[in-house]
């Protein structure tokens, strides 16, 4: 994984001031996490965000504190891309860098900054002052182009806008200030709204209509742990992170299993490029989600319980530290919850540091044991063997407050919505070329037409449905379901007028699961990388019919022997757009002259050499003279 | 002796050691069956430095590190019917392609010259130039696997290929009747 700590060509990268952090500091950050080394990230995070970088003389100060070697903290520090081994700005602008960024003005704001801070786009200011960079989607593409700044997120960015804020920031404004003149008298939640719009274009009866506080927690509490479990199973609810496994059999296998120590972990590492429905429950329904998480707790047995954030989010930490205090105060987590005696559950929150890969299951995981976000080897699966060993459950935010909803209205009237095989309702969140991006809430078994009808996309030529790891659609497709059965999503609907260019987005994708995947095995670090290289050739004009075949068998390789889902769904783009834009490509790619390869180069292949032997080529130099 | 017209083949070793063609040697008394098969047009085996006439097979050892061979790649992919990379660097780079691996410097080839004819430790070069006699050719940016240059219709694997192989393979296209390898040939541990 690249890590995003290059600094720019000639710039020279600031001293770092960790070299003169006293050896108590780190310690005592290492005792504020109980010297746990399954708090690394946390550990690392906060030593990141108070030096702005992890020197190799704090890693050993950091290993020395959590009883770990170096390496295995270095391993950590330089997997994740939001920790850096060299020394950010003190201010990190992250520009959002998602396709439906670039479609809506991205170049022009990121000009802007780059003018107005005096560096290029993956630099730090020899002052120290700024680091500007690009990351992959942030959740904001319904309010694109977007940008991090430090813990601010601003969104719907003009060059304009994004001048006064860079004028602001340079002159020595806070990124706080930059929300609101009022930042610290604003609660959580208003701080929140204040930097992202909601944009809920739809509410549905489950999610976020009105939802009465916790109801689905008292029935609880009087059910016995089987009957939870079987009231969630007969509510036909599956996973609404993407995969759509069934949830009350995954609660099931957890609970059936024998162990001294259960847990259960909500999935909020919304990484999926063009998906931010999780960020608008997040901010709207956290007491619902963290119901269902107790509802869960108490269906599988569990004590404790991880709430994992993507790092990008970390905006919404307060809010949901906020929510979690509360509802200690009001005895909804912590000792005898509701006054049952036995009933003990509590949530820790756990901030992700910007690796796609952690929205997987064994990735995510990895990363709450304090581990690079590596996905694990299945079997044993989570629900068997999950955190530290421990039989867990693993499900989206999204899951958990529909449980919740399930445990209030009971299961008959989750099942009696949606189709046969997809019941109750589900968050969709559609961006892109269309007038109302935003969330809609609908039962399953719309169909595509009818969504873009609903968003004002009447225009729509591709719709990308589950973003890159799902399916590109075209106009012929659009009479298709949105169901498990038919076309599954995670909640993305990517939308895309005639204007576009498909073989740009299919390319930014995989320059994107390039960028995402792990390295752990071979066929998806090195796979990916050659499926973008085919691509860009077709993009040049230089492909031939034959390289067709090249990507469906390739695609195909990396589907079967990779060892997680990013790889098996990585070729999607590929695969889903030679299936549904066949003449995009064979419009591009044509047979070669004489079986010699026009991607082969030779004048830029020896004009090194040329330079080198200061003589021109006597074969491929027309006019050459002795 | 059979009425069929022979079939032309020829070979060249490019950025290689030679090792494939001593393999090619390896076919041992069946070059005296293959022999009755084809004729061997352009080849080190002949010493014969040109095409005389078009024909069936060509045989190509070695990647392409400089522009003459890329140069002679071109020249037997036109003459050619169907072109064979025998051996691993004919098929991947290779051996020579290791200096592929020089990746995070400005300037990798003069890094990779200068360690070859200057600084390495072991050299004994009194002149401390890098040699640049007019004739010698160019060499690319980095190593090519033959396939990126042009169309390769079969491949042989192997660092050197077995004679086994490449007589069995050969013999096989020749009447028509190559399906692919069998599994104990293309098995080397």
């Amino acid at each position: 994984m690249e890590n995003g700590h290059k600094t720019g060509n000639g710039v020279a990268a600031p001293a770092c001031e960790v070299a003169k952090v006293p050896e108590e500091e780190i310690a005592a950050i290492c005792a504020r996490y109980g010297c746990d080394k399954h708090r690394m990230l946390d550990i690392l995070r906060e030593v990141q965000d108070r030096y702005r970088c992890i020197a190799p003389s704090t890693m050993d100060r950091i290993a020395a504190g959590t009883g770990l070697t170096r390496i295995e903290v270095e391993g950590v520090a330089s997997f994740y891309s939001f920790l850096s081994l060299v020394p950010k700005g003190r201010v990190t602008i992250r520009l959002c860098d998602d396709i439906v960024d670039r479609y809506s003005g991205l170049d022009a704001v990121t000009a802007v900054f780059e003018e107005v801070l005096g560096i290029r786009t993956g630099e730090t200011s020899a002052d120290g002052a700024f680091s500007l960079e690009t990351t992959p989607c942030i959740g904001m593409c319904d309010q694109a182009p977007a940008a991090m700044v430090n813990d601010v997120v601003l969104t719907r960015l003009t060059p304009e806008t994004a001048r006064s804020a860079a004028e602001a920031l340079k002159a020595g404004q806070s990124p706080e200030q930059l929300v609101s003149e009022r930042f610290a008298s604003l609660t959580p939640h208003e701080r929140a709204l204040h930097m992202v719009g909601n944009n809920i274009r739809h509410a549905g009866e489950v999610l976020l209509g009105p939802v009465p506080e916790d109801a689905g927690l008292s029935n609880a509490v009087s059910m016995t742990p089987a009957q939870i479990i079987t009231t969630v199973e007969e509510s036909g609810l599956r996973g609404c992170g993407g995969a759509g496994y069934t949830t009350g059999r995954k609660w099931r296998f957890a609970a059936s299993e024998r162990a001294e120590k259960h847990f259960v972990i909500c999935n909020a590492d919304e990484g999926e490029p063009g998906t931010f429905k999780d960020r608008v429950l997040l901010t709207e329904r956290p007491h619902l989600l963290v119901e269902g998480m107790t509802i869960a707790a108490r269906a599988v047995g569990a004590r404790e319980g991880i709430l994992y954030l993507r790092g990008e989010y970390v905006y919404l930490r307060e809010l949901l530290e906020q929510v979690l205090e509360e509802r200690r105060r009001r005895g909804l987590l912590g000792e005898a919850i509701l006054g049952v005696k036995g009933f003990d559950f509590d949530i820790r929150l756990q901030l992700g540091a910007g690796a796609y890969i952690c929205g997987e299951e064994g990735a995510l995981i990895s990363s709450c044991e304090g581990l690079p976000g590596e996905p694990k080897t299945r079997p044993p699966f989570p629900v068997n063997r999950g955190y530290l060993g421990y039989p867990t459950v693993v499900n989206n935010v999204e899951t958990f407050c529909h449980a919740a909803r399930i445990l209030d209205r009971g299961a008959k009237w989750f099942h009696a919505m949606g189709t046969e095989g997809s019941h109750g309702t589900k968050l969709f969140s559609i961006c892109g070329d269309c007038l109302n991006p935003g969330i809609y809430e609908l039962p399953y078994g719309h169909t595509v037409r009818e969504l873009l009808e609903m968003v004002g996309a009447e225009d729509a030529a591709a719709v990308q449905v589950g973003g890159p790891s799902g399916t590109m659609i075209a106009r012929d497709s659009f009479h298709r379901k949105l169901t498990f059965d038919d076309l599954a999503t995670g909640g993305a609907i990517i939308v895309f007028n005639g204007a576009r260019n498909i073989l740009e987005i299919v390319e930014y994708y995989m320059s994107f699961f390039v960028h995402e995947s792990c390295g752990y095995c071979t066929p998806c670090r090195v796979g990916n990388v050659f499926l973008q290289k085919a691509i860009s050739k077709f993009r040049k004009g230089l492909a031939n019919p034959e390289d067709i075949d090249y990507l469906k068998e390739l695609s195909g390789t990396i589907i079967e022997t990779s060892r997680c889902g990013l790889g098996m769904t990585s070729p999607n783009p590929i695969l889903s757009t030679l299936k549904n834009f066949p003449l995009v490509y064979s419009a591009v790619s044509k047979p070669s002259k004489d079986g010699i390869r026009d991607t082969f180069d030779i004048q830029s292949a020896i004009d090194g050499a040329r330079k080198i032997a200061k003589r021109r080529s006597y074969i491929f130099d027309k006019d050459f003279t002795q | 002796m059979s009425e069929l017209p022979k079939a032309r083949i020829a070979t060249a070793s490019l950025a290689g050691c030679f090792g494939c063609h001593m393999a090619i040697l390896d076919i041992d008394e069946r070059l005296i069956d293959l022999m009755k098969l084809v004729d061997v047009d352009r080849s080190p085996l002949t010493d014969k430095k040109r095409f005389t006439q078009r024909c069936d097979i060509g045989i190509i050892e070695g990647g392409c590190c400089n522009e003459e061979n890329v140069h002679v790649l071109h020249d037997f992919r036109r003459n050619c019917d169907v072109l064979i990379a025998l051996g691993q660097c004919a098929i991947m780079g290779g051996l020579p392609a290791m200096r592929n691996a020089i990746m995070h410097s400005d300037a990798p080839l003069r890094e990779c010259l200068d360690e070859a004819y200057i600084t390495g430790k072991y050299i004994r070069n009194t002149t401390h130039h890098v040699p640049n006699d007019p004739a010698l050719p160019l060499l690319l940016d980095e190593v090519y696997p033959c396939s990126q240059v042009v169309e390769i219709d079969y491949q042989i694997p192997g660092c050197a290929p077995s004679g086994d192989i490449i007589f069995d393979t050969l013999a096989k296209l020749l009447t028509g009747k190559f399906r692919g390898f069998e599994r104990d040939m293309i098995k080397f541990d």
